[in-house]
């Protein structure tokens, strides 16, 4: 005998995101950083004034443009064996894009295959999937990488390889659990019913619909492995010298930091705005994809 | 409940173990041992001797059992470089690492809580906003880098505080700091997230139906409920801290098993390598244990089932 | 004397959608006052703003908002707090959320007498129990011990109802405290309420969409339709004589043994409740109204046939 349903709904009232501005504010931010960061890695030899190898031992420390006494030829100085600053920071932007993009590769084949073959055919297949994850999770990334890196020598793709091969756990965290949530919806069910394959269901069906999801996990995983390398680097086994990574050249300017502050603020400044960029970058197409991908 | 530890417990056992097979696999990547070991001046005998003297020459296999029926018993090798047993070097060691951890905790802890429940209380206000610009900045802040800055700031130009050396409490203080800056974002992020989903539910409307004071709704009956992710978390960061430290050791020159690791790495002291990955390793899982215990005291549906 | 409860003229917004416009009721001492409407009509919403308890983004004004005569628009948060729970109490629609899955029943029961009555942790255990029985929970020593979740639904609601009666308030404001329970127990329930009403001396604001509720339990009846009272009455007067078209609708759509004739078909009312925009004028349920002309949508004066009963329309009928 009632006139109508539960009357709820209007107690706490719809709330409109003022931050939606700010968000998209943010968002264009990281991806002008982003744009720009890859058109020096791309174009890098073309952009860069000096060789960023040659050293020229009369010309040491050079201060950059804001300092009294700097040299217009080297517009953010030079370092403790004379090599341009600023070509050596464009230079070192081509190998932070180029280890995140292809560790970013490495990780996410593996922890995509991993998360959607857990997620999709769940049982034994997924406890095993976990299985991989809880043990991935329990060892301590650095020091392995830099056991790794100690112990075969450094190369960039021995450092490619092993990044690779520890940081897919988000990937496969999340791959999993979006493959899960597609997995029951109708359109894999009448997939299913049309006599699709297992392999086609997973390709056409499912991929392309945890696609958004991984796009965001791939940014942050970017980041994280720029920051992972100029860790390993600064640590002396990442990146092999004269290679300028921006690690390795805080690493190196490091003796000189108490009297030259400016040898690490630049390159260090230069990792902050790259890795702060991609993760606006990401929280925007997180957003924008209306997906949360925190693990 | 008993069942489900019993279940937790023996999948730990089985990370363990594969850590211990994966640590032994990747200390032996690098081909011959005995070469690396014996130094580049070495001499073919030189290098068999030292192949003999620890038991290189044998079959992998029945390296690997010995190797993991001693770490069993608690003997995890001599480290060739001190010439001492690495579980006393790790013992040695360990205090300084922990004690760094834990100082990065408490501050990422201290500095989290606060500021994730204040986000939350202001949701969608500009202190909202300000906090999940800082969430931001932490993220993106290179640990090292943030280290050297400091030491100019604060060791060189203030002169407050020492620039390394593991002396007093003081020497914690920088390091502690930029630990704890690897942990915060998440932390915060979580807290927030948490509180906000707490303090919009029926049950709060119910404390404040009840009359009960502000601080009573946010922090007893708020942040009790929005803790229980948080914890879990928090436990996992530790252990991801107690992992990174190896990098703010080098830093602030503190003599830890981050140091030590690092030191043994450049001296192929193989045996201390993988016995620091082991014991990381096993730490990080009992962490998550301990998580899903203190849950179970948060949480009695958990406690229930 | 004055009323328990008075409000005249609330308005309740968020953002620029109006959930109560200008709504007025008065709850006397010892008095059951049912507010029925559909879904989204501003029943909750009288109530939540009664408690200060709206959503943040909500904006609420009246011409006068007093319990005991005391103004509650101008009270500050703390002040409010210390009625809430106190004097006035409330339960809600939603037993199953609406107790803290973290604490024990026992200690959410005990926290309200010992913030409002200084009372002793032993004194208020005693209380809780003393209440538990006679919301005739058996085991009452028991229960104070266990968790939400260990509980059923009626319980939870017994629950509820024993911890708004932990300090003896004046009045007791039940949203739709029946809805998400199984029909035995809610009958159960609202035969617990009635009686607590009685013995207790409780004025009851009892917010519900169910006329078979009204009928049972209520000493008035306010009938509210897109944030208006429509019409508001004595029970047995409203159910003999309705004279808002609204409330003729409902009650031909409901089966009133004597009322309604065998073989002849339940009513309904045609269209939903509408959006009202910002400066809408006139009557809000002409849309939907059978007598509705023109003159629906000017001002509607509010007519009172008899001192006790009145309502909003332009037909006098």
């Amino acid at each position: 005998m009632s006139i109508a349903t539960a009357s709820r709904g209007a107690r706490r009232g719809e709330r409109r995101s003022p931050r939606r501005g700010w968000r998209s504010a943010s968002t264009w931010i990281g991806a002008a950083i982003v744009a720009i960061a890859a058109f020096c890695a791309v174009f890098a030899p073309l952009l860069m004034p000096h060789d960023p190898f040659a050293q020229d031992l009369g010309k040491r420390l050079l201060v950059p443009f804001w300092m009294e006494g700097s040299d217009p030829e080297h517009l953010l100085g030079t370092d403790q064996l004379g090599r341009d600053y600023l070509s050596r920071l464009i230079y070192g932007c081509r190998i932070s894009m180029l280890i995140g993009v292809t560790v970013s590769v490495v990780s996410g084949v593996i922890g995509i295959t991993l998360g959607v073959l857990g997620g999709f055919f769940g049982g034994r297949v997924d406890d095993a999937v976990l299985f991989a994850i809880t043990t991935r999770l329990s060892i301590p990334v650095v020091l392995v990488a830099l056991a790794v890196v100690g112990l075969l020598g450094s190369s960039m793709t021995l450092l490619v390889a092993t990044l690779g091969l520890l940081l897919w756990d988000r990937f496969a965290v999340v791959a999993r659990s979006t493959t899960m949530q597609v997995r029951n919806l109708d359109f894999v069910a009448a997939a299913w019913c049309a006599g699709c394959s297992r392999f086609r269901i997973l390709l056409h069906e499912v991929l392309p619909n945890i696609a958004s999801h991984l796009v965001v996990v791939a940014t942050l995983e970017i980041a994280l492995a720029i920051l992972l390398e100029a860790a390993l680097s600064f640590l002396g086994l990442g990146v092999p010298p004269p290679l300028p990574s921006w690690g390795l050249m805080i690493a190196e300017a490091k003796d000189y930091m108490f009297f030259s502050p400016w040898v690490i603020v630049i390159p260090g400044v230069a990792l902050f705005v790259l890795v702060l960029g991609i993760n606006l970058f990401g929280d925007g197409l997180r957003d924008s994809f209306g997906a949360r991908s925190d693990p | 409940m008993l069942q489900f530890f019993v279940r937790r417990l023996i999948v730990a056992l089985l990370v363990a173990a594969t850590v211990m097979t994966l640590a032994f696999v990747l200390t032996r990547l690098s081909g011959d041992l005995a070469i690396s070991i014996a130094g580049p001046n070495a001499t073919q005998a030189d290098v068999d001797a030292v192949r003999r003297a620890y038991g290189l020459d044998r079959p992998l296999l029945v390296q690997f059992f010995d190797w993991v029926g001693r770490a069993l018993t608690g003997d995890l090798g001599q480290s060739y470089f001190f010439k001492t047993p690495v579980s006393a070097l790790i013992a040695e060691r360990m205090p300084v690492t922990l004690t760094l951890g834990l100082t990065g905790l408490v501050i990422a802890l201290a500095v989290s809580l606060p500021l994730g429940i204040l986000a939350a209380v202001r949701e969608n206000t500009a202190i909202d906003r300000l906090v999940q610009v800082v969430a931001l900045l932490g993220q993106a802040m290179p640990s090292f880098w943030l280290g050297l800055l400091l030491m100019i700031v604060f060791g060189l130009q203030l002169g407050w505080l020492p620039i390394s050396g593991t002396g007093s409490w003081d020497n914690y203080v920088m390091p502690g700091v930029v630990l704890a800056f690897s942990a915060i974002p998440a932390l915060t992020r979580l807290t927030r997230a948490g509180m906000i989903q707490s303090m919009a539910s029926d049950y709060i409307r119910t404390a404040r139906a009840k009359g009960l004071s502000r601080a009573s709704i946010l922090l007893k009956h708020a942040l009790r409920n929005a803790a229980i992710p948080v914890v879990a978390i928090t436990a996992v960061q530790l252990g991801f801290m107690l992992g990174g430290s190896i990098v703010i050791e080098q830093v602030f020159a503190l003599h830890g098993v981050g140091f030590l690791a690092w030191e043994s790495i450049g001296k192929n002291d193989f045996p201390v390598v993988q016995a620091v990955v082991l014991v990381l390793a096993v730490i990080y899982v009992a962490l998550t244990m301990l998580a899903d215990l203190m849950n179970a005291v948060l949480d009695p549906r958990l406690r229930a089932s | 004397m004055t009323a328990l409860l008075e409000i005249e003229q609330l308005q309740v917004s968020f953002g620029s959608t109006a959930a109560v416009r200008g709504a007025s009721l008065s709850v006397a001492r010892g008095e059951t006052h049912c507010l029925v409407g559909e879904s989204g009509c501003g029943k909750s919403v009288t109530a939540l703003s009664v408690m200060n308890l709206l959503a943040p983004n909500a904006r609420r004004s009246a011409k006068r908002l007093a319990f005991e005569g005391q103004d509650l628009l101008g009270l500050s948060d703390s002040g409010m707090a210390n009625l809430r729970g106190n004097a006035m109490a409330m339960i809600f629609q939603e037993p199953m959320t609406s107790l803290n899955p973290a604490y024990t029943v026992g200690s959410q029961m005990t926290e309200v007498l010992r913030r409002h009555k200084r009372a002793s942790q032993r004194a208020a255990t005693d209380r809780a129990a003393d209440l538990l029985a006679r919301v005739g929970i058996t085991a009452p020593g028991l229960r104070l011990g266990q968790f939400p979740h260990q509980l059923s639904g009626g319980l939870r609601q017994r629950v509820m109802i024993a911890m708004a009666l932990m300090c003896e308030p004046r009045l007791l404001i039940a949203d739709e405290p029946t809805t998400a329970l199984d029909v035995t127990v809610q009958a159960q329930i609202l035969r617990l309420l009635s009686r607590l009403q009685r013995d207790l001396g409780l004025g009851m604001l009892l917010i519900t969409h169910d006329l078979g509720i009204v009928a049972r339990v209520a000493h008035r009846v306010s009938v509210m339709y897109a944030g208006e009272v429509v019409e508001s009455a004595p029970t047995a007067e409203l159910f003999a004589n309705p004279r808002h078209p609204y409330t003729q609708g409902l009650l031909r759509c409901v089966p009133v043994p004597g009322r309604i004739k065998r073989d002849e078909p339940l009513g309904s009312i045609p269209g939903t409740v509408p959006r009202i925009a910002p400066g809408f004028a006139g009557c809000a349920f002409r849309e939907r109204c059978a007598f509705a002309d023109e003159s629906c949508s000017s001002a509607i004066p509010r007519h009172r046939p008899s001192a006790a009963h009145d309502f909003l329309c332009r037909l006098p009928a």
